[in-house]
């Protein structure tokens, strides 16, 4: 059945390697048909939308240098918002890690909850993800639920999310019906994907009325209204901002931006990319608390958990500029055979690869930077420019340091025979002699084909993976600077004999 | 606690960018921003109009002209042809709906209430030609945000003269009302969570009509 | 014009036919070809890998070997993507170390006439049609470092247009990575391979005798699968296919482009 979560939140800390998981899963065939449609229809929308822009490349231009702008001057802007949000009668939290934003959203559902029945419901919010505060809620005795339809399908399948604007894009309309039929005792549900919209629906509405606690994330932070921005498509996102008696927000202090006129930048970009319309059905935009319109208590985290370390790589922290649109993981070729999963993070694909090793102790992620051909799709298609493959060598130079330190280096193969290439191109006398002795080590390797050519079919330890699937020409009898020269020494030859 | 977080972050900040930022120099940096892209449409008027049109009907949403029976007659086709029969209106709004069917002022109703009825109809401050939409505030006339969410089909009066063109022109009318409860709302709820089909209608209104009003005279 | 070859290490071991075509094919158009002697490596495995301060070592060497050339050629997407990439912050690095005084205006000089083979021909020299002849059916992988990385757009698929005889058909998601991606193919070899067998089916898909590129790197990793399993598809540099002449008994024939595709044989001029 391939890698199945089991319910076991992504954690970077526990998960496998990439290489290791990515194995299991590409022997999943349901799951990478899944990936691969779900990748290819996003991406074909994108392509038509952008296409329409004939100042897309202006946009993203302006876009990555808001994002910069806003990452150079963040204390001053995180202020901002503070005083205009509290001012607006909005309540703004600090969190600097994962454990300290729980604990704050915890005790202000309780607080809202008070005597009524211990539920929450949530949109989807990547942020919470990725600091497991569904677990976190139910150990307080709190049931969330998740209205969002693609987190919905996660929440009853106990499954987690594969992708950032999708999260259930692995699982297909059979897949979900079964978990559906399940886990909402309906035996006889049609099998549309219309049909398991209704159902979802249906299930969710007596909660959206009910229910007077809402936790959400955030798409942006705007810094000189106070005001809060989410961009959603089904509408369970106004449901949960609007109905409730209490909204508690949740943001990394990276989505801050600093005008509203910003906006008008981020809210083209942003739809274009993640889902390919031309504007999402609903951004919802507001600030504090509006008597006789929305909740009456209205809660922000502003949580950092790793993110002032980014800021402080100077390599690294154009990573911070993301506005999570996912269109990196829709283009990249290598997502596009694992899905999500294999990156043991709820960050997958190429934003997970930079953003995962960063926000966590590298030695926890220390495959995801190679989890890439670098091949340069996501940089193409990121809506704010950032070069995610310039920050992916980045990374892996950082990998590397670590595993060479000191002594480390003798122990580690690989660094040893980068250190041996290393020397070899540094002298054109020693790199003729490696030319010379790869030539004639490999004679036990090489054979003939049918057509006399030579080939190798196996190769011994790191270079093993070539030879699984593929076969190697052998190294021609001649180098092309042995060619040249003797070339040379005739043409000397014919022009002195002349 | 929440005053040491506070504190803990800001200074993690400030020491991971070398220096405390001021905001007078973030304003004038913010000033010189890149900002190439196209501020103003180029179509003619109706030109303009008719890729709203367009737009509106890619995403399934329905358009309904004023003829001769004026924007009253518009808006009562609309609701006769989705069926509704009790009918939602904010405070503020200058136009009625037709006798037959049920009126319904919100005066704060509860979301019980609202769920009751079938159909809401508003106006909106500004509409974008190029996205297909509508942009609504909680302003008289407006009505706050549930009103337009609870019920299933959801009216909108667009006067021609609040269509533009960009996402930009749009934002530029909005800089007196930032602070207001304000939603961008582009054809009815939808989603593409299953197989990236899109399905309309989940959680929002199913149904949603616009009115296009044409300018007096 | 005076052009020198930046062969590649890669190239120089494992393809010296394609460093041979090219020397023909420039010299065929009327250039001088020189090789620096003391040329080795452009430093892109290490520094992709993480060993930056080892590539770091390899930029004098090249500057030195390269200094005042008029044109520097290389045949490789992938070396040139680099040095463009990240050659002038490596300088700077260099620079501030103290110990090469002068390395960032001498790489900011020699940048400019650092050119892949095709794009020299395409946007140096303005050309399409180098007098090729080729009777086969081609299809051309464009490879990410050539479509992404240095911009090449129709260049390399226009110079295969203009050569005589042959059969080019477009490959399917062009713009799709192989899998190859230099050490990932041997550290996520699994990945990679699924990669390689999406591209290798849509290469089979196009029925060519041939796949080309103007990536040796690429070319190495789809060649292992289609040799692997016995496609009887062979891949070619672009070079050698700009290389290919017709006989010289009927070469007066294909000068005066009557000759029908697949009426005679190409000599492949390696
Ligand atoms: S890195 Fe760029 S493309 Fe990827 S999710 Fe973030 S904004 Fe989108």
């Amino acid at each position: 059945m391939g890698l199945s979560t089991d319910g076991q939140a992504l954690d970077p800390r526990t998960a496998p390697e990439f290489q290791t998981a990515a194995r299991s899963v590409l022997n999943d065939a349901q799951l990478r048909k899944n990936v691969r449609h779900a990748t290819t229809v996003i991406q074909n929308k994108r392509a038509k939308v952008v296409g329409e822009l004939p100042d897309w490349q202006e946009l993203r231009e302006a876009g990555g240098a808001l994002r910069e702008h806003t990452m150079k001057f963040l204390d001053a802007y995180l202020e901002q918002f503070e005083a205009n949000c509290t001012r607006a009668g909005g309540v703004v939290h600090w969190a600097r890690d994962a454990a300290e934003a729980r604990e704050i959203v915890v005790r202000l559902a309780k607080e809202s909850i008070g005597d009524a029945p211990s539920e929450v419901i949530k949109i989807k919010s990547m942020t919470t993800e990725e600091i497991g505060l569904n677990a976190a809620l139910q150990e307080a005795g709190i049931t969330p639920y998740e209205t969002d339809l693609a987190e919905l399908i996660i929440q009853l399948g106990k499954d987690q999310p594969s992708h950032i604007v999708v999260p259930a894009l692995h699982k297909n309309r059979a897949q979900i019906r079964e978990i559906f039929q399940r886990e909402m005792h309906l035996p006889h549900l049609g099998e549309t994907p219309q049909d398991l919209a209704d159902a979802a629906r249906s299930f969710l509405r007596e909660k959206f009325l009910r229910v007077p606690t809402a936790v959400s994330g955030a798409n942006f932070l705007v810094a000189e209204t106070g005001g809060v921005c989410i961009v959603e498509s089904e509408g369970n996102g106004r449901m949960c901002l609007t109905l409730p008696r209490t909204l508690i927000t949740i943001a990394g202090i990276d989505k801050v931006v600093p005008r509203f006129a910003d906006l008008e930048v981020l809210l083209q970009v942003l739809p274009r990319s993640a889902t390919g319309e031309r504007m999402n059905p609903y951004n919802s935009i507001w600030t504090g608390v509006h008597p006789g319109d929305g909740p009456e208590q209205f809660h922000v985290v502003l949580m950092d958990n790793g993110r002032t370390d980014v800021l402080a790589d100077e390599h690294g922290r154009e990573t911070l500029h993301c506005i999570r649109c996912g269109a990196c993981q829709n283009a990249c070729p290598v997502y596009r055979q694992t899905g999500g999963h294999a990156y043991g993070s709820v960050y997958a694909g190429p934003i997970g690869a930079i953003l995962t090793p960063q926000l966590q102790k590298m030695e926890h992620a220390e495959s995801l930077p190679y989890a890439s051909s670098l091949c340069g799709a996501c940089y193409e298609v990121c809506p704010v420019k950032i070069n995610i493959p310039e920050v992916l060598v980045h990374l892996r130079s950082r990998v590397v340091e670590r595993k060479t330190a000191g002594l480390r280096v003798l122990t580690n193969a690989e660094a040893l025979a980068m250190k041996t290439a290393g020397s070899l191109f540094r002298s054109e006398r020693r790199f003729r002699a490696a030319q010379r002795l790869a030539r004639m080590g490999q004679g036990v390797l090489a054979r003939k084909d049918g057509s006399g050519e030579k080939w190798i079919s196996w190769l011994p330890g790191l270079l093993g993976g070539w030879t699984q699937v593929r076969d190697l020409h052998a190294l021609p009898d001649e180098t092309f600077r042995q060619w040249w020269e003797e070339r040379e020494k005739s043409k000397k030859h014919a022009g002195g004999a002349a | 606690m929440s005053a040491n977080a506070r504190t803990a972050v800001l200074e993690r900040v400030r020491a991971a960018k070398g220096g405390a930022a001021e905001l007078a120099k973030a304003a004038s940096a913010w000033g010189l921003l890149p900002r190439a892209y196209h501020r103003d449409g180029d179509l003619q008027r109706t030109a303009m109009l008719e890729r709203f049109i367009d737009r509106l009907h890619d995403y399934d949403a329905h358009v309904e002209f004023c003829d001769d029976a004026g924007l009253a007659g518009a808006i009562a086709r609309a609701l006769y042809a989705c069926g509704a029969k009790r009918v939602l209106v904010p405070v503020g709004l200058d136009v009625g709906c037709p006798e037959e069917l049920e009126r319904v002022e919100d005066a704060a109703l509860r979301v019980s209430e609202l769920d009751r009825v079938d159909a809401v109809v508003t106006r909106c401050t500004v509409a974008i030609a190029e996205t297909g939409t509508l942009v609504l505030q909680t302003v008289p006339g407006q009505g706050r945000r549930a009103a337009t969410l609870v019920p299933d089909i959801h009216v909108c009066i667009v006067r021609e003269r609040d269509v533009v063109m960009t996402v930009p022109e749009a934002f530029n009318r909005l800089a007196l009302t930032t602070t207001l409860p304000t939603t961008f709302v582009s054809g009815p709820s939808a989603t593409a969570d299953i197989e990236m089909t899109r399905i309309k209608g989940v959680h929002g209104p199913r149904t949603l009509y616009v009115v296009l009003e044409a300018e007096a005279g | 014009m005076r052009v020198s070859i930046f062969i590649t290490c890669y190239n120089d071991t494992l393809f010296p036919q394609t460093g041979r075509a090219m020397v023909h094919v420039l010299e065929r158009l009327g250039h001088h070809v020189e090789f620096p002697a003391g040329q080795t490596c452009c430093g892109q495995m290490h520094y992709n890998t993480g060993y930056q301060t080892d590539a770091l070592t390899m930029l004098p060497r090249f500057v030195e070997q390269f200094r005042g050339a008029e044109a520097v050629v290389v045949p490789s997407t992938s070396c040139v993507t680099m040095m463009r990439d990240h050659y002038p912050s490596m300088a700077q690095r260099l620079e501030a170390s103290g110990k090469y005084p002068g390395i960032v205006a001498e790489v900011n000089a020699l940048l400019p006439v650092v050119f892949e083979f095709s794009e020299f021909l395409t946007k140096r020299l303005g050309l399409t049609d180098v007098g090729a002849y080729f009777p086969h059916r081609v299809t051309y992988h464009a490879s990410c470092h050539g479509l992404r990385g240095l911009g090449l757009g129709d260049g390399p698929e226009s110079l295969l247009r203009a050569v005589k005889g042959i059969d080019l058909v477009t490959l399917p998601d062009i713009e799709r990575c192989c899998g190859f991606g230099g050490t990932f193919a041997v550290k996520n070899a699994e990945v990679s391979s699924a990669m390689l067998a999406e591209k290798v089916q849509g290469v089979l898909s196009t029925g060519a005798e041939v796949c080309a590129a103007c990536d040796n790197s690429c070319l190495m990793h789809i060649e292992g699968a289609l040799h692997r399993q016995r496609t009887g598809v062979h891949t070619m540099h672009l070079a050698e296919i700009l290389a290919s002449e017709p006989e010289p008994n009927i070469a007066a024939e294909v000068r005066s482009g009557d000759v029908v595709a697949g009426d005679s044989e190409a000599v492949v001029w390696v």
